[in-house]
Formats: structure tokens, sequence, C-alpha cells
């Protein structure tokens, strides 16, 4: 159990490129900790330099009260869970779980108690004696979550752990990784791309993107005050709209194009009128709307149906979305009773819901 | 694919027929062989049957041998080629293990100019390299005196501290001399490499998160990797090193080194009479034996370490 400490930390790859522009980061005792961005945004480099499988050029990673940066991986007292599981495959499950033990010396029986111990946690009891090929996935999954917590480390390091897995082993082994880790108490680092994995386990996330943490805080933080388009947009599914407006004269309501006008939240009042904008709107918080004035006029174009409630895609006249729908906004229904493709409805916006960013910066306002 | 056309078949098993029997005939003449008189092989028609004699020919190769060539009996020769081979076998795998084992796992300077360098050897066989080979195997200090001559000096002692040193050490007759020109070998480093690239980085990074320091790693978790790869390149080299021919004609002249690919050679170049083909099928059978045991006892790993892919 420990404390990880992560201060001014930058990594630049000897061609040159900066990876990671310099991260602090504090994750106290038993906190589960999720880096979450796209692919290229330094997540997975920053894991491996708490690893100690990437040397830090700058900045010190302090794991409990020792500055790690010069150790090697094995006298950092760390585990790692990777991607592929990389389980050594001569080896039966039990030497596999054992051999970092073994290597550090400790005595057969204690070796057996541990390994017991930590099968009967993941239900690989009658599974000790096997070879990996002979596990399927996610007991291979196990296998090195078991691997990992044998050594009673201080902080254990997930680098993506169930991308490998299909969809509904995923879910199941990711309840499986948030019950076990808050059983052991262990200071957790998690990696990952996905994310729902990252809003679902953390119990806080840092928002990676280009080397930089754009945001870190509780998945409901980030949901709900989102610093940047790109937060905005990372965090959520189906993703958050995005339209470019302007502050209106009054101050009080934004104009998204000649017929469509919405209200300004109340905090985003101290806005200067005619500054441009990009307005945030989730597609859970545009709803139907009788108001002909202070409405959008949506085009559904698309439906999908989820179950419980549906997905609307659809353009609004003279509002050019960007972000991800490929110019189009997305609308979330509740049930499954739609107006059929092709019809026009109007929208409103909660103004309570609506964030607004830079337009140039993208930050928020 | 399934295919039913009954002449298809035919035709493919009359092709597999002659084919056989074109590699058979061969085996089963020095076998029949083996077991007659010289007299009866001289006289047509040859035999196609075992005759009565294999029980004597065999001792005869195995105990005493040929008198008039060298008289060294067929075991001495056995063993000395089986020391070759393994030698040339083991020496190799070691070698080329640990080379690629350095080549892919360490960064150090020159790195890929040593893996370069140690690839072109390739183009350079036995056969090729033979002339200086031999000369440094006569007198391991060839290269220096040379060298020395370059800078002026003559002779072949020198004087250190009073100490007077002769730079003769002749490596001629002997198993080092027999098998430690051929044990370098950048085929074996070269599969070796290929096979450690395919070992998941992940696997080493677990180890090292597992505290296996690297020669840790390479006894615990890349040696038995390799296993099968090992098994298969065993085959192969324990095969080139008993049909070594060319390189221990030329390095021993003492009969006591001599291999039994040699030995064959010297029985059937006698003179004045006529060889004693009887002697020398018997021979001949007894040298194919070892590594037909050998092919057999590890076909099963031979042919995993060929085709397997997983991991």
């Amino acid at each position: 159990m420990a404390e990880l400490r992560i201060s001014g930390v930058e990594k630049v790859y000897p061609n040159g490129f900066k990876a990671i522009h310099g991260i602090d980061l504090d994750v106290p005792d038993g906190e589960f900790i999720v880096l979450v961005g796209p692919s290229g945004c330094g997540k997975s480099t920053l894991l491996r330099m708490i690893a100690g499988l990437e040397t830090v050029s700058s900045g010190t990673i302090q794991i409990g009260d020792r500055v790690v940066n010069e150790l090697e991986p094995a006298d950092r007292d760390i585990a790692m869970v990777f991607q592929n599981y990389a389980l050594y495959p001569h080896m039966s499950v039990y030497q596999n779980m054992s051999y970092g033990l073994r290597n550090r010396g400790y005595p057969k029986d204690a070796i057996e108690e541990r390994v017991q111990k930590a099968a009967g946690i993941l239900q690989l009891d009658g599974l000790l004696d096997r070879r990996p090929r002979q596990l399927s996935g996610g007991q291979r999954q196990r296998v090195a979550m078991g691997r990992a917590i044998v050594r009673e480390p201080s902080a254990f390091l997930f680098d993506e752990p169930l991308s490998n897995l299909d969809a509904k082993l995923r879910v199941q082994m990711r309840v499986e990784i948030k019950q076990l880790q808050r059983r052991l108490g262990t200071t957790s680092v998690y990696v990952t791309h996905d994310q729902i994995e990252a809003m679902t386990m953390a119990d806080r996330l840092v928002v990676m993107n280009a080397g930089v943490a754009e945001q870190v805080g509780t998945p409901i933080e980030l949901y709900e005050r989102p610093s940047s388009v790109f937060v905005g947009g990372f965090i959520g599914s189906p993703s958050m709209n995005f339209m470019p407006a302007t502050v209106e004269p009054d101050g009080r309501h934004l104009r998204l194009s000649d017929e469509a006008r919405l209200a300004l939240p109340v905090e985003g009042r101290r806005v200067e009128p005619g500054r441009p904008v990009t307005v945030g709107v989730r597609p859970e918080h545009l709803t139907l709307s009788a108001d002909a004035d202070s409405a959008l006029a949506f085009k559904i174009v698309l439906i999908e149906h989820l179950g419980a409630d549906t997905l609307l895609y659809g353009s609004a006249s003279s509002v050019e979305a960007t972000g991800e729908g490929g110019g189009l906004l997305t609308v979330r229904w509740s049930g499954h009773h739609t107006p059929p493709a092709g019809e026009v409805i109007r929208l409103a916006a909660d103004p309570a819901h609506l964030h607004l960013f830079d337009a140039a910066t993208g930050r928020r306002i | 694919m399934v295919e039913n056309r009954p002449w298809l078949t035919v035709v493919s098993h009359l092709v597999l027929i002659v084919g056989i029997a074109i590699v058979v005939l061969p085996l089963w003449v020095a076998l029949v062989a083996s077991t007659h008189t010289g007299r009866d092989l001289l006289s047509a028609p040859i035999p196609m049957w075992f005759g009565s004699h294999g029980v004597d020919n065999y001792r005869q190769m195995l105990t005493s041998g040929m008198e008039h060539v060298s008289g060294q009996p067929l075991t001495l020769m056995l063993f000395n080629s089986l020391v070759m081979a393994l030698s040339i076998a083991i020496g190799k795998i070691v070698i080329s293990l640990t080379a690629a084992f350095a080549i892919c796992y360490f960064r150090f300077p020159l790195r890929m100019t040593c893996f370069w360098i140690i690839f072109i050897t390739l183009m350079l066989p036995v056969e090729v390299r033979i002339l200086p080979t031999y000369e440094v195997i006569a007198n391991v200090f060839t290269p220096l005196t040379r060298l020395l001559e370059l800078f002026g000096f003559e002779g072949d002692e020198i004087v250190i501290a009073g100490l007077s040193i002769r730079l003769d050490f002749s490596m001629l007759d002997s198993y080092t001399g027999l098998t430690l020109p051929l044990i370098a070998s950048a085929t074996a480093t070269f599969l070796f490499r290929q096979f450690f690239l395919t070992v998941p980085d992940e696997l080493t990074e677990a180890a090292r998160i597992d505290g296996a320091g690297p020669m840790k790693f390479f006894r615990d978790i890349l040696l038995p990797l390799s296993r099968t790869n090992i098994a298969a390149l065993f085959v192969i080299l324990f095969i080139y090193g008993w049909n070594q021919y060319l390189w221990p004609l030329l390095i021993t002249t003492d009969p006591s080194y001599v291999t039994v690919v040699m030995g064959i050679q010297r029985m059937v170049n006698v003179a004045d009479t006529e060889p004693q083909w009887h002697l020398v099928m018997t021979a001949a059978v007894l040298a194919m034996l070892p590594p037909v045991l050998v092919v057999i006892g590890m076909q099963r790993l031979f042919v995993k370490g060929l085709v397997e892919t997983e991991k």
C-alpha cells in the first residue's frame, strides 16, 4: 500500500519526439486511477515509466516515500498486468504465479500459501497445473491478475488488460477487477482507451491528449464539467454535440445560425457579447420543444434503437455540427417510440447543461 | 481438397513408388552387400538378397577393421565422428544462442554491425576459407606472426620480460582442430535471432517485473521457449557435422583421429587390390546408423521446431 506521486514527468524519445509534456499527478493510497485517451496520447508511456520499463526524461516518480526513477522494475514494488497477459507459455499456472516470488527467494511454503490464496480469490483453484494455452481468455486474464496479487505490491499497473477479451467477458472482468481492487485496497493505475471502462472503473480519471493531462477528476466531474472540447467529446457515449455559435448582444443568448437561438446557461452569462464560442450539449440534454423561437429545427436522418432508448441522428438547419457524428447531431430519446426518419422536430437544450468552450483554444469558458 | 479420380490416384502412387525405389535401391544394395563375402559381390549377377556373412562382416569391422587400411576398427572411427558431430552441433547451438541473445536483447555499440558481420560469414563456408583456416589451425599464432611481420618483426619467437615465447601452437590432429573451425554458425545465429524477435516484448517486461535478470530470463524463459528450435537445429547440425569430409581429411594425419566418412574413403581408395566392397558396405551401413537414430529419436520435436508458430 502506498501513494503514488508523479511530478513534472516528461518523456523525450532519443529521436526527439516528446511523448509526455510534463505531468503532475498525486494518487492517494488505495485509489483506482484510470488513464484514458486516444491511442498515441502517451498514457501507456506514462504507465511504463511508472513501471520502470521506460526511462524518465525529467521529473520524478515516487512510490510510497521512495523516488523510483533509477530503480529496476523488480525493485519498485509494483506488479503489472499486460494487454496480452504475457504469461510464460511453458510454465503452469502455479509456476507463472510463483515465478516472481521464487526469484525473490521466498520460502516454498510461503509461496504455496500465497498462490493458493490468490487462486482462491480468483477462482483458479482447479487450474493450477494447466498451461496458459489450455485456458480461456478470461482465465488467462485471471492468471495474469494472480501473478500480480501474489506479490502483494504497493501498486498495480494495468495496461489495457481487457482489450483482448470479447465484449461480454470484458464487462464481467471489469466488475471483477474493480471488486478485487476494492477488496485488496491496493493503489492502482489503469490504462485504457475505452471511455466506458474508464468511467465505470475509475475513482478518478485522467484524460490525456497528446502527452498532456487535459483533466483529472472523478467520472461525474468530467462528465458534468469537461474542461475542454477534447474531454467533452471523449467522455460520454454517444459523444457530445458541438456547434459553433456567437454570443448575442444581450449576453443571455447564443446564436447558432439565422434561425436558431439558445438560452445561455446561468454561469455562462459573463461571456462578452459577440464572442465566437463552441457550444457543447450532450445527446441526452436535447429535448423536444414547443417554443418555435428558441429551438433547433432537427431533421431526423437515421434512427438507432438501443432498446431502453433510441439515438436519433440528424441535421439542424443551417447549423454545422463539429466533432464525431460526421456533421450530424445526436439526440438520445428515451423509449423506442420516435418520429419516423425524415421528419423535422423542434429541439431545445437545457440551459443548465450547455457547455461553452472558447472557439479558438477549446478551453471551457 | 477432395479429389475422386481413380486414375489420378494410380498415377500419383506410381510416381511415389518410383521415387521411393530410386531412393531406396542404393540403400538396399548396401545393406545386402554387407552380408556377403567379397567374392560373391565381384561375380555377376550382383546378389539382391541377404547372404550369410553378415555377422562376420559386422564383427570384423567393429573390432579389427580392414588390416591394410590403417587397421583401425570402425568403433574408433564412429567414436571420432560422434565426438566431432556432437561437438559441432552443441558448440554451434551454444554459441549461436548466446550470440543471438546478445544481439536481440542488449543495446551495445555496433550491435547491428556485429550482426551483419556474422551474417556475411554465411557467404564463407569451410570450403571457401579452407586455406587460411588450415593455416590458423596448423599454427594458431599465424595471424599474430603475420601482423608482426607487417611491422618488421621476423621469426616466430617473442621475448616478453625475459621470457621467450615461441609462437607455435598447432591444433592439427586433435578434436579441437576438428571441430572448432566449424562451430561458428551464422545460420543458427540468424535462426535464433528471428525466433527471439517473435517472442513478445511483454514477456521480457513481465520477467523484468518478476525480478528475473538477463541471464535468469535467458535460462528460465528463452531457453525453454527455444526448445523445439534447438532440437530441429540439433538434428540438422548433427548430420552436418557427421558428414564433414574435406576438413577432417585435411587436418588429420594421425589414424586415431580418422572419422568414419574419411575412413570409408580410405577403404575405397586402395592401391593394387580391388576394394573389399562387402566391408565397405558394412562400414557405410554402420556410418548411416547414428544420423538415422538422431532423426528418428528427435523426429517429433524436429517437425514441431520447423513448423511451429504458436508461442
